[in-house]
């Protein structure tokens, strides 16, 4: 029986990464899933309620709970919103007899995209191959530990054939994204994120894999303000390219 | 901090409208500060992991330990009272503090009133939090810090950076230089050869002391003891060689039983060092008994609230007291490595500072340590009681909008960007909008480089990508 999944895009990938969103896509149908894609959708909240606006969050959450009860699944390519729907909801609705339950229901059947693929669809990957040879590194984002994702990502990137592996030094250390953080407090953000790029380029690697908008945003930002190379890639770009999926047109 | 002030100006280590921007600014522009943090620091959280990873099922023993702690703060009057009861019946004298001048006073009152005058201190955060030493030294009384690290903080006039290791921004050479500069001596950074001269100058206070005054880890309420971790030995002899022995402790250490030690004890040493146990463990309750060979001849214990009362009132915040000083959560901070401890300005900090400094000092003065984290939740995972950090600091954002303490502008910005996301027509409208400017701005090569407004502290350090020609919203409607 296919599974019927919706799409949660998240805001960031919907404006600067729509491949991520196109891939992601074509993978969850190549495994047999209904994939559909409530338009309605916009933003889960997750900006409010770490600013403190904590009423107007709940409002997107409400949004959110209607936009996508409907489904046996969601998928989303990013760590932070996945986190923010599965871990915060339940804050934002406690004590509203209303919509507990829904808003419950709905974070029960959130999963990041990778998660997905290993929890739900347990795919396995070693018969795809990259179309050519890569040394690839990866971050780890912090979201995913709110969820309970550890290494995941890295097992299945390891899977396919032509992955050059290089293990990131202080991969699990944040890069200083943070959402608004990055802009209010740039001299902090700033020398984070200096790191990360310092650590990137002392693997070598000429492909970083980084599963969540905001951060490619930011390390790929700065791996651009410093002349680098290396290309920030969602996982699911990699495993689209290793399947022969185009993710530039439907 | 003038040492010349009188003793009814003391100056608090805290000051309420310190600039956390500027000097964390500063301090991330630092690179010396940055490389001896980071070298230090992934030391720590490295062994911290290591160590945890032994034990059968770490997590399982964190939560317990948070369990422990919770129920002990949700029932603290009950264990207060056995606490007392169980120290006065070995012959401790025991004071409630309402706060640092109250703390500071009941301590130099018990000083006058048994003539001791030469001090051996060991290390304690509760001490630096009512500025203790300074106190005392006013007060005419010659005092030492006997942890190694502390006496370097001592002989600097600096200030401690870290909760387990005070000197953790001083690299070697330094140090070599404050004990140059300090001993009249000639540089030598050979950290065994500043050791011993420290020891020996220590040995001489240890020898003359009458006064030992010590913190304490965790405050046990059936048996009526403190129990303390250290590595030095410095401790040990604050405990058994003076005549007076002072324990400053604040309440919320308490937990009920022996067998609950076992469990932080377990948990504080690897999670602060990375070490299975501490070289030297320090339970004691009471003056020396008819019999014994060494103790004090008398044994005072000073519990302190300092606005403890205030957060345990608090169902929300009541988790943050759980605290045990261990320091993991600065060690693996992604803030705290690049900033250090000062920047925060304030006695704790770190996640767990930027936490409970606003809580007990107000969020009016401290409003940008909350806000100045990205939540990226490494506290979260490395703390052995389980307090969820970036929970909190959440909360307290929240606290910041609802009593206005945010401008009225950046509250009505994030206001219309959030009613702007509850329509989606409104959303394209808005992404739409944006994606123009940003492109524009971007000159069609990809790449912001300078961004106005809220934007320019993203492009003050890197650049920003241009969005995609059609979002994935667009992409969709064409597909079959």
């Amino acid at each position: 029986m296919s599974r019927r999944v919706a799409l949660f895009i998240t805001c960031l990938t919907d404006q600067f990464y729509p491949q991520v969103g196109v891939a992601v896509t074509k993978i969850l149908e190549h495994f047999d899933c209904v994939v559909e894609f409530p338009q309605a959708q916009t933003c889960c909240g997750q900006p409010f309620f770490n600013n403190g606006f904590h009423p107007e969050a709940k409002e997107l959450a409400k949004k959110f709970v209607t936009d996508f009860e409907a489904y046996d699944y969601i998928v989303s390519p990013s760590g932070s919103c996945t986190a923010m729907v599965r871990e915060q909801y339940h804050q934002l609705f406690a004590h509203d007899h209303a919509w507990e339950h829904a808003a419950e229901t709905v974070s029960a059947k959130t999963y990041e995209f990778v998660e997905f693929l290993d929890k739900v669809l347990k795919v396995d990957l070693s018969k795809l191959t990259l179309p050519d040879s890569r040394s690839i590194t990866y971050h780890y984002t912090c979201h995913l530990r709110g969820i309970g994702v550890k290494d995941e990502g890295v097992r299945l990137l390891r899977q396919m054939g032509n992955v050059d592996f290089k293990p990131l030094e202080k991969t699990d250390q944040c890069c200083g994204f943070g959402g608004t953080f990055a802009m209010k407090y740039p001299a902090i953000s700033g020398a984070i994120v200096e790191d990360k790029v310092k650590c990137i380029a002392d693997t070598q690697a000429n492909t970083l894999v980084c599963n969540d908008a905001g951060c490619t945003m930011n390390i790929a930002g700065m791996c651009h303000r410093e002349g680098m190379k290396t290309q920030v890639k969602h996982i699911a770009e990699l495993i689209a390219e290793a399947m022969g999926l185009d993710t530039t047109q439907w | 901090m003038s040492t010349s002030s009188a003793p009814t100006s003391l100056p608090l280590p805290v000051i309420g409208s310190f600039d956390f921007d500027s000097a964390s600014t500063a301090a991330s522009h630092d690179e010396k500060l940055k490389r001896t943090l980071n070298t230090a620091v992934l030391r720590q959280d490295g062994g911290r992991k290591i160590r945890l990873a032994e034990l059968p099922n770490s997590d399982a023993l964190r939560t317990l330990a948070g369990q422990i702690k919770q129920h002990t703060l949700d029932n603290l009057d009950y264990y207060l009272d056995k606490l007392v009861a169980n120290v006065e019946k070995k012959g401790g004298h025991v004071y409630f503090a309402s706060d640092a001048a109250h703390a500071r006073q009941i301590i130099l009152d018990i000083a006058s009133q048994t003539r001791v005058s030469r001090v051996i201190k060991s290390k304690s955060m509760v001490s630096e939090e009512i500025n203790l030493a300074h106190a005392l030294e006013l007060a005419g009384m010659d005092v030492v810090e006997t942890d190694l690290g502390e006496f370097i903080v001592q002989i600097s006039h600096d200030r401690p950076s870290h909760i387990v290791g005070p000197i953790v921004h001083l690299n070697k050479a330094q140090v070599a230089k404050i004990f140059s500069d300090y001993f009249g001596t000639p540089i030598n950074d050979d950290p065994k050869a500043l050791t011993m001269q420290a020891r020996d100058y220590l040995r001489d206070k240890f020898r003359k002391a009458d006064f030992g005054m010590t913190g304490g880890n965790f405050l046990v309420a059936e048996a009526g003891v403190v129990a303390s971790v250290e590595n030095e030995g410095n401790q040990r002899q604050s405990v058994t060689t003076p005549r007076v022995l002072v324990s400053l402790v604040g309440i919320e250490k308490l937990i009920p039983r022996m067998a609950d030690l076992a469990v932080m004890i377990k948990l504080l040493s690897r999670s602060a060092t990375g070490q299975p146990i501490t070289i030297y463990n320090n339970i004691y309750g009471g003056p020396r008994s008819p019999g014994e060979t060494d103790g004090p001849e008398e044994f005072h214990l000073v519990l302190i609230d300092n606005g403890r009362t205030e957060i345990l009132q608090s169902e929300e915040y009541r988790e943050t007291l759980r605290c045990i000083r261990c320091g993991a959560c600065l060690n693996a901070c992604p803030i705290y490595r690049k900033i250090g401890g000062h920047a925060y300005g304030s006695v704790y900090s770190g996640p767990i500072g930027a936490l409970i400094t606003p809580l007990f000092q107000g969020l009016a003065n401290y409003k940008d340590l909350p806000q100045a984290s990205s939540l990226c939740g490494a506290c979260y995972e490395a703390c052995p009681v389980k307090i969820n950090i970036p929970k909190h600091l959440v909360n307290l954002r929240r606290d910041i909008v609802n009593t206005h303490l945010n401008g009225v502008f950046e509250r009505m910005i994030y206001r219309l960007w959030a009613w702007s996301m509850t329509s989606p027509m409104m959303y394209a409208i808005v992404v739409r909008m944006q994606k123009m400017e940003l492109r524009r701005r971007a000159m069609y090569t990809g790449w912001v480089r300078k961004l106005p407004f809220f934007g320019s502290g993203w492009t003050q350090v890197r650049d920003m990508p241009a969005p995609a020609r059609r979002t994935f919203h667009q992409q969709w409607r064409g597909k079959k």
